[in-house]
C-alpha cells in the first residue's frame, strides 16, 4: 500500500476545520519545506498519518472514532490559510 | 454570531452518527460463531495491509536486532539472530480496524528466547522499528509464550509489506502492538505510549476487552 | 444542531441512486440525488459511506463523474477483492441510499472560465473520472481552451466512456483525444499500444512551454510515472496536479 495525495483526505479535513484545507501552505517541523496540503503523502491505517513528501516527518494524524477524534498536528509548524 | 473556534470544534467532533442502513452492504468479513471472534470484529481470509508509512527495504547485512535497558545493551546482527532456536506457531489475529484473520502461519524467535541474553528487571519495553514507529507493551506480554519476533509468514520470509524482515508478533493484544519492521526493544521502568497509544488508541489493547481507544 | 447549520460545516448527506449505467464490464456509473447538494466544481470527490445492517462501516472516496451542471454521478471500478467498490457496480439497484460527504478539494479543480491555459489531462483506467467531469464541463460551458486527454486503458472493452468520448472528440472545439491500450488491441487498432512513457508524453502532451495546466489521474503508481516523465519533459513541478487513487 503506498501513499495518497493530500488531496484524498480533503473530505475529513473540511469537517472539522470547516473550510477546505488542501490549497492551505503548510511547512514541515522536519526539514522546512513548505507545501500545500494537497501535495503531501496520506497513509490510511488504523487512523491518517500524514508525512512530508521530503523527509517523511509526520506532519499530523488523525485518528476517527466512532463519536471522537483525536488529532496530533505536531509535524507543522505552521499553517497559512486564506483569510 | 461571534466565530467560537472552540465552538466549532467541539461541533466537528461529534458527528459520527450511525449511518442510515445501505440495503445489502455487509462489509469484507462475516461473522463467525465459533467463539473465535472478538467482539466487534469479523473474520476474513484476506490480509489486509495496513501502513503508517513508506514501507522501509533495509538489506539483512545492515539489519540487527536491539535490546536497550538491561545491564547492557544486546545486538544481535541477522545471522546471529537466525541462529536462534525458532518456533513455529499458528495463532488468530485481530486488527483494530476490525478483521481478524484465523489460523495464521508464522516462524520466528520467541521474545523469551531473545530475553534469555538481557539481565533486568524493567516491567514495560516500547518496540521500535525502520520508520520510526514504536509501540508500547508490558514486559509481562512479551514473556511467557506470547509473543515472537516472526520472520516467517506461511512458510515463505516475510514480504516486505507485511513487515519483513522481522515484525513483532504479540497475537493476543490487536495487530498494532505487532509492530512491522520491528528492529528492537526498549526496556523501561515507566509505561511510554508508542506511536498510536500516544493519539487515541488504547494503551494496553486486548481485543477480547474491545479496548480500542483512550478510556474503553 | 441548528447551531452548526448556521455555521455551513461539512457533514454527511443523504444520497439515493436514481439511475445506474453500465459503461464496461467492470465499471458502473450511479446518478444520484443528493437531499442539500450545495453543486460541485469539476474534478473534486466525495466520500461515501456505507452501513451495514449491524452497524459496520466502510468509508472510501469517489470523484464526481458529472459535469457541475449536472446532477451528481459516480463511475466505480470493480476490484474483485474489494470492499466497497464490488458492492456499488454490483449490488446497488435505483432507490439504493447511502452517506457521502462532500463536494470536498480546491486542489484537482478545473473552472471553464476561470483557466486560460491549456488543458492536459492524463487517465490511467478509472482515473479517467475526475477528468471526464472536466471535459464535460469544458463542453457544457462552451469553452475552446485548447485541451488534450492522454488516456490509457489495459483493453479496448475496458475504456470507459468510450462513445461519449468520441462524440467530445469530434465536436471539433479544439479537444483532442489520444488512446493507449496496454494489454491487447483490436484487429485495425490505430491508437498507442503500451503504457504511458516519456516518449508518448512528449509525444502528445503539449510542450512545456505553452505551460499547460496538468491533471493526472490514475493508480499510485501510473501517477508517479506520469508526473516524472512530465517533470523531465520540463514542466514546473506546481503545474502537475495529481489524484492518488491507491493500490500499488
Ligand atoms: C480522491 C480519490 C478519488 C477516487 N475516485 C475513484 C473513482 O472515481 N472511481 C473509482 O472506481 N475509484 C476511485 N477511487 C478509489 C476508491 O476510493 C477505492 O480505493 C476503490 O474503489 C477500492 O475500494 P474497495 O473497497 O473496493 O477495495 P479495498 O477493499 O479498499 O481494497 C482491495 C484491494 O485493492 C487494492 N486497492 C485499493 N484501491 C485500489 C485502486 N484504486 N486501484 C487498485 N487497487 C486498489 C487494495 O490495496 C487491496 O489490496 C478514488 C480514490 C481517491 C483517494
Ligand atoms: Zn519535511
Amino acid at each position: 500500500m503506498t501513499h495518497l495525495d493530500g488531496n484524498a483526505i480533503a473530505g475529513v479535513l473540511e469537517q472539522l476545520f470547516g473550510r477546505d484545507l488542501t490549497l492551505a501552505s503548510s511547512r514541515c517541523t522536519g526539514c522546512g519545506a513548505m507545501r500545500e496540503v494537497a501535495d503531501i503523502h496520506v497513509y490510511r491505517s488504523a487512523g491518517i498519518v500524514a508525512r512530508c513528501p521530503d523527509c517523511d516527518t509526520v506532519l499530523f494524524r488523525i485518528v476517527e472514532a466512532r463519536d471522537r477524534m483525536w488529532l496530533d498536528f505536531r509535524g507543522f509548524s505552521s499553517l497559512q490559510v486564506r483569510s | 454570531m461571534p466565530f467560537d473556534p472552540a465552538f466549532r470544534f467541539n461541533a466537528a467532533c461529534k458527528t459520527h452518527t450511525v449511518g442510515i442502513i445501505s440495503r445489502g452492504f455487509r462489509g469484507r468479513g462475516r461473522g463467525d460463531d465459533s467463539g473465535r471472534l472478538p467482539p466487534g470484529q469479523y473474520a476474513t481470509d484476506d490480509f489486509p495491509v495496513l501502513s503508517a508509512g513508506p514501507t522501509p527495504h533495509t538489506p539483512l547485512d545492515e539489519w540487527t536486532f536491539t535490546i536497550e535497558g538491561g545491564a547492557e545493551p544486546v545486538r544481535w546482527t541477522w545471522d546471529e539472530f537466525r541462529t536462534l532456536p525458532t518456533e513455529t506457531v499458528t495463532k488468530d489475529i485481530h486488527c483494530v480496524t476490525k478483521w481478524s484473520k484465523f489460523d495464521t502461519d508464522w516462524e520466528g524467535v520467541s521474545v523469551d528466547a531473545l530475553l534469555e541474553s538481557v539481565d533486568h528487571d524493567r516491567a514495560y519495553a516500547v518496540a521500535f522499528c525502520d520508520g520510526g514507529y514504536t509501540t508500547n507493551l508490558p514486559v509481562e506480554d512479551l514473556t511467557g509464550g506470547k509473543a515472537w519476533v516472526a520472520f516467517a509468514y506461511d512458510g515463505e520470509p516475510l514480504e516486505p509489506e507485511h513487515g519483513g524482515p522481522a515484525r513483532l508478533l504479540v497475537p493476543h493484544l490487536y495487530f498494532w502492538k505487532s509492530a512491522k519492521w520491528v528492529r528492537g526493544l526498549s526496556l523501561r521502568d515507566e509505561d511510554e505510549p508508542g506511536f498510536w497509544e500516544t493519539n487515541g488508541y488504547h494503551n494496553y489493547g486486548d481485543p477480547w476487552r474491545e479496548q480500542r481507544y483512550w478510556g474503553d | 444542531m441548528a447551531g452548526t447549520a448556521l455555521l455551513g460545516r461539512l457533514t454527511w448527506l443523504v444520497a439515493e441512486v436514481t439511475e445506474t449505467v453500465t459503461e464496461t464490464p467492470r465499471v458502473r456509473t450511479l446518478i444520484l440525488d443528493v437531499d442539500g447538494w450545495p453543486g460541485h466544481r469539476a474534478g473534486q470527490h466525495v466520500d461515501v459511506r456505507l452501513t451495514a445492517e449491524d452497524g459496520y462501516q466502510a468509508e472510501r472516496s469517489y470523484s464526481l463523474a458529472s459535469a457541475p451542471e449536472d446532477p451528481p454521478a459516480l463511475t466505480v471500478e470493480r476490484l474483485d477483492d474489494g470492499e466497497v467498490s464490488p458492492y456499488l457496480v454490483d449490488e446497488v439497484v435505483p432507490g439504493d441510499r447511502f452517506e457521502l460527504r462532500g463536494p470536498v478539494g480546491g486542489y484537482f479543480v478545473w473552472d471553464a472560465d476561470a483557466l486560460p491555459e491549456p488543458l492536459l489531462l492524463v487517465a490511467g483506467g478509472s482515473g479517467v473520472v475526475p477528468l471526464m467531469a472536466m471535459l464535460r464541463h469544458r463542453a457544457a460551458a462552451g469553452s475552446t481552451v485548447p485541451a488534450k486527454l492522454l488516456y490509457s486503458s489495459r483493453t479496448y472493452e475496458e475504456v470507459i466512456y468510450r462513445e461519449e468520448l468520441e462524440r467530445l472528440d469530434g465536436r471539433g472545439d479544439g479537444l483532442e483525444i489520444v488512446h493507449t491500450l496496454t494489454r491487447a488491441q483490436p484487429p485495425g487498432w490505430t491508437g498507442h499500444a503500451g503504457r504511458v512513457d516519456v516518449d508518448l508524453l512528449r509525444e502528445v502532451s503539449f510542450p512545456a512551454r505553452r505551460a499547460p495546466r496538468v491533471f493526472v489521474c490514475g493508480p499510485t503508481s501510473f501517477v508517479e510515472a506520469v508526473a516524472e516523465g512530465l517533470v523531465s519533459l520540463g514542466h514546473r513541478p506546481g503545474r502537475i496536479r495529481t489524484e492518488r487513487f491507491g493500490g500499488t
